[in-house]
């Protein structure tokens, strides 16, 4: 009987404790997420609301039009499409020539592999900031400041090690046999590359697209530094612009921030799974 | 099969593109940055090599160790919370419903923006309509900081956004490498009767070591590189209390046209990021990595 009790005890004991983990837990996720829902709430309410009731009150009436009045009046249209382009061609530019490089490094033979994988390893630890002023003065110089092709050929630079060190992990698993076979059968090396090893490196390819879409469609320094016309800025550097003209609109602050991370949350809606795994792979860069 | 995969020729064209763009890009800007830490330069001009007067200089710039000195604490404090990221994670590990289902709710704000962090941050610091001030108010108390605005809260604050922004970041690395652990060796000191908290501490803590011991680097070189956050939140201000490196550099160079010395700046960071980082490999290096 009183074992009985002593266990019921532990058992009770237990609940207790795995409830206290679960509300740990749960106000952690809450930290996380309700300044977004917060920031969901007030692009939908109008100035009379946000400095009139509570910051916590739900919006009366949702303003939708905040969204329609920054997307045109804002130039928010033209920075979004502007991030979109320039954040494709750069991904797109920087997965093709990783996997031109991992191809090389892991499947064919030459002497100074190591040496060409260790420079683009480093590259991983180089601050940005180390490099800026001369890269400033490179663009300037060939009269890519303020051109597009500044911003997409930085991003490109600076992820290709993170993109590179996450291909060669899969590569490095990747059976060899069919490649081999297609050696035999006397298939050039571009046709091996093109049609057997990016095919069956779709994945990690899709892995590294979307860590690459993230981070270039975030990224603020190289924009904000080498782009100064309205017309070729990013989402990023385009609100930082808004916001300081429309300081008291918290409406029209809200809603531009919402665009700006929609598109994110959308994608991390759809491909948790491959982010999450994408975020562990390259753990490295931070 | 060696002919055809050692083709030169095929060779140079698939490594030289990606291979001229980091030379050129990070590797000979780097140190065109130590180079130019030498010069007197206002970015358009001539340049007038000084030698190390900007590096002297820099030695005696309070406001520049004033700027280092809140990377270095930021720094600390980011080593610091790693120790709460890698308790959630255990609990996170361990036979918890929906683990999955939280641990990507956590990582959404390391996916978005610093600018849109900065901006929402800013809001939600506001001194009159901000939810924290409100909530302080809610429970009673009265002459609310104002946060941002206070030169010795500033950094704290900010610190706070960083936490919000990397906590998930942090937690899906450990909770990866928490799952990596074979069932196997839990259960055997289960039957040896370890209780979990000793599971934790004796067996799964120094099976991830060297896990964590690149998070410690990661948090660290991270904090010492901070810039988009502070830059967009307080610009340094207010007076320079929530001034970084990075930050400095940026004002010295692009604010004040003063290239020459915010190369130093800049090439202060890289040499001390590849220390920092050099050192905390080699102080955790341990003699045998743990093998399972």
């Amino acid at each position: 009987m009183a074992k009985k009790i002593q266990e019921t005890d532990q058992s009770i004991a237990k609940k207790l404790g795995m409830g206290l983990l679960y509300l740990v837990l749960t106000i952690v996720a809450i930290f996380q997420i309700y300044p977004l829902v917060w920031l969901l709430m007030f692009s939908l309410k109008s100035n009379s609301e946000v400095f009139g009731l509570s910051p916590f009150a739900l919006p009366e009436d949702p303003k939708w039009e905040n969204y329609a009045r920054v997307w045109t009046d804002g130039n928010i249209n033209l920075y979004f499409f502007n991030s979109v382009w320039i954040t494709l061609a750069s991904v797109l530019l920087t997965v093709l020539l990783a996997s031109f490089v991992t191809f090389a490094i892991t499947r064919m033979h030459w002497k100074f592999n190591k040496l060409v994988l260790g420079l683009f390893m480093v590259g991983l630890m180089i601050p940005i900031h180390s490099a800026l002023i001369p890269l400033f003065d490179f663009f300037l110089k060939l009269g890519l400041v303020d051109h597009p092709l500044s911003i997409i050929l930085s991003y490109t630079a600076f992820n290709l090690p993170l993109t590179i060190m996450i291909l060669l992990g899969f590569y490095y698993t990747l059976p060899r046999e069919i490649e081999e076979a297609a050696v035999v059968d006397g298939c050039s090396v571009h046709r091996i590359f093109f049609q057997i090893t990016l095919p069956m490196t779709s994945p990690v390819i899709a892995t590294t697209a979307i860590i690459n879409m993230i981070y270039n469609w975030n990224e603020f320094v190289f924009v904000n530094t080498f782009i100064s016309s309205d017309k070729y800025k990013t989402l990023t550097v385009g609100i930082q612009n808004f916001i300081g003209q429309y300081l008291t609109d918290w409406g029209a602050i809200g809603a531009t921030l919402m665009i700006s991370i929609i598109p994110i949350l959308i994608a991390f809606l759809i491909l948790s799974n491959r982010i999450v795994e994408g975020i562990a792979a390259g753990s490295v860069k931070g | 099969m060696n002919k055809v995969m050692s083709n030169k020729l095929v060779i140079a064209l698939y490594v030289l593109p990606a291979l001229i763009l980091i030379v050129a890009l990070i590797y000979v800007p780097i140190i065109l940055t130590g180079y130019y830490g030498l010069m007197d330069w206002n970015g358009i001009g001539a340049m007038t090599f000084i030698g190390l007067e900007n590096y002297t200089e820099l030695l005696q710039d309070a406001k520049f160790w004033q700027s280092a000195k809140h990377s270095f604490l930021l720094a600390l404090f980011s080593s610091l919370s790693l120790i709460i990221y890698l308790l959630i994670s255990l609990v996170l590990a361990g036979k918890i419903k929906g683990a999955n289902l939280l641990r990507k709710i956590y990582l959404i704000p390391m996916l978005l923006s610093s600018v849109a962090i900065a901006q929402l941050w800013l809001k939600i610091y506001d001194p009159n309509n901000g939810i924290l001030n409100s909530l302080l108010e809610v429970l009673g108390v009265e002459n609310t900081p104002t946060w941002l605005a206070d030169p010795d809260l500033v950094l704290y604050a900010i610190f706070v956004a960083i936490l919000w922004q990397y906590a998930g970041f942090y937690i899906i690395i450990y909770y990866a490498a928490l799952k990596g652990i074979p069932e196997s060796l839990v259960e055997a000191a289960k039957i040896d009767g370890a209780n979990p908290i000793q599971i934790a501490y004796k067996i799964k803590v120094p099976l991830i070591a060297g896990v964590i011991k690149v998070t410690i680097v990661l948090a660290i070189v991270g904090s010492l590189k901070y810039f988009d956050l502070i830059y967009v939140m307080t610009g340094g201000g207010p007076n320079g209390a929530s001034e970084v490196i990075a930050s400095y550099m940026y004002r010295q160079a692009f604010g004040s046209y003063n290239f020459g010395y915010g190369s130093a700046v800049a090439f202060f960071l890289l040499i001390i990021t590849l220390i920092v980082t050099w050192l905390i490999r080699k102080l955790t290096a341990s003699e045998d990595e743990v093998q399972y």
